[in-house]
């Protein structure tokens, strides 16, 4: 799906790839916010000079490029969506100072210790994969406290309170991803019996308007993780 | 701000660059504070209960209630006392690219450049020194765009801002990865500004306060460095 990016707003594009649960966090954000874009789906085996252009770093996606300014790291860009058109409802980030650190905390959180535990159990064979999966429930029983716990979560129906937020985006973005890779290497990430909070709380968020509309095909996230973890298993081709 | 109106605490320990970037963050805004230094044996029952997801330092406690994460702090430091200098770039753009760079720095230059240093040896610590040279290009080029040319003296341009705060933590570990590396930056010929840019902020009242000494950084790298390598 893509929308001509235009009016006062100025040109929104976004170089992304439609399973990419990085790519997925801005286009909640994106969709939330209500602001139209142009969504530029990248080959990732032939990456387009306008991505290396605006991404030389890293190279990655996404990429959102506002007025022809590149903007890059998902979270970062969610950040300067939620700071460009502060004026728009939702607010993805607590007005509160205290509040912003702390959902900046857990955001950070999940992207410095539940992606790399999700990264390992994707490409992880054997007792390497059996370990990640062990770390990542670690990591997620955390959320599932903060959820219980938490002065700023506990309660309510968002990390972000009555509404999505930042922290929901953060690990939200995640949820079809998380789905398909249960399913394709058999093991149980987010359980409801063990994460009661964090289960409804994904329930809720897949429901959402705003995210359910640009949900990945779980089918198509499934046989790509699949067709990967092939790869990975495969002896390399000899030349 | 009143006398005794705030309790403002930070867990810290010296030679650590996230703890230096909230300390220099704290003196830049004239906030008072007690800095409590963890020692490296044990960690203290007030910085489990502060932070028990990381159990690390820096941890700022404010009137009781704790922050955690170096950039994090700083962003509400200067969020919880404006004052008349702005940490952040004023606009969102600006914003967005400090944040991008900060997170390179703490990634891609300490992960893969000083880590690459340090922790090598032979081949591998080659390579963590191509990466450093590498890295350092980096960062004296967009030093160069953001500083306009070097017509403004910091990252933060006229500012003494978030990324300045940023870098400038892991400067005083340039000496140890001259000499663990047996070599020299080739500071003069390759990375003049940042080399200026240094200079710079080490005249400021809240570096020069904080701001540990290179040669201790360098006893500390040693044995750091004599401890990784034996246990790994």
């Amino acid at each position: 799906m893509s929308m001509e990016g235009s009016g006062e707003e100025g040109q929104v594009k976004l170089l992304g790839a439609s399973l990419s649960p990085f790519v997925f966090r801005v286009r909640i954000a994106l969709a939330l916010k209500g602001i139209h874009y142009h969504f530029i789906e990248e080959n990732l085996q032939n990456k387009s000079q306008l991505l290396l252009q605006s991404n030389p770093i890293h190279k990655k996606i996404p990429v959102l490029i506002h007025n022809g300014k590149p903007v890059c790291e998902s979270m970062i860009i969610v950040q300067y969506i939620e700071e460009s058109w502060g004026n728009k409802a939702p607010n993805l980030m607590p007005k509160d100072p205290y509040d912003r650190a702390i959902a900046r905390f857990w955001a950070a959180f999940i992207d410095d210790k539940v992606v790399p535990c999700l990264r390992g159990v994707f490409i992880g064979q054997g007792e390497q994969q059996q370990k990640a999966v062990q770390e990542s429930v670690v990591n997620l029983l955390l959320l599932e406290e903060a959820l219980r716990t938490n002065p700023c979560f506990s309660g309510k129906l968002y990390f972000g309170g009555d509404e999505i937020g930042f922290v929901d985006i953060a690990l939200g973005g995640l949820s079809g991803f998380v789905k398909a890779l249960q399913k394709a290497t058999n093991s149980v990430l987010i359980d409801e019996e063990n994460m009661p909070l964090l289960s409804a709380w994904m329930d809720r968020f897949c429901e959402a308007d705003g995210v359910k509309e640009g949900m990945p095909d779980p089918a198509k996230v499934l046989e790509f993780i699949s067709a990967m973890r092939v790869k990975f298993t495969s002896p390399p081709t000899a030349k | 701000m009143g006398e005794g109106e705030e309790q403002v605490k930070v867990l810290s320990q010296w030679p650590s660059p996230f703890a230096i970037r909230v300390l220099i963050g704290l003196e830049e805004k004239n906030v008072r504070y007690e800095s409590l230094e963890e020692n490296f044996a044990s960690k203290t029952e007030l910085l489990v209960q502060m932070n028990p997801i990381h159990r690390k330092v820096p941890v700022l406690i404010h009137n009781g209630k704790p922050i955690c994460e170096s950039l994090i702090i700083l962003q509400y430091i200067d969020e919880v006392w404006p004052g008349s200098n702005s940490f952040m770039p004023s606009n969102p753009y600006d914003r967005a690219l400090a944040k991008f760079w900060a997170d390179f720095i703490d990634t891609k230059f300490l992960g893969t450049g000083i880590h690459g240093i340090l922790k090598k040896t032979g081949e591998a610590q080659e390579e963590g020194k191509r990466y450093m040279l590498e890295y350092l290009g980096l960062l004296e080029g967009v030093l160069k765009e953001f500083s306009a040319g070097g017509s403004k003296p910091y990252f933060g341009g006229e500012q003494f801002g978030f990324l300045d705060i940023a870098f400038i933590c892991h400067t005083c570990w340039f000496e140890a990865m001259e000499t663990l590396g047996k070599w020299k930056i080739p500071w003069e010929s390759e990375f003049p500004r940042l080399l200026e840019w240094m200079k710079k902020c080490r005249e400021r009242e809240s570096v020069h306060k904080i701001f540990p000494d290179p040669h201790k950084i360098l006893e500390y790298a040693i044995k750091f460095r004599e401890g990784y390598l034996r246990s790994n």
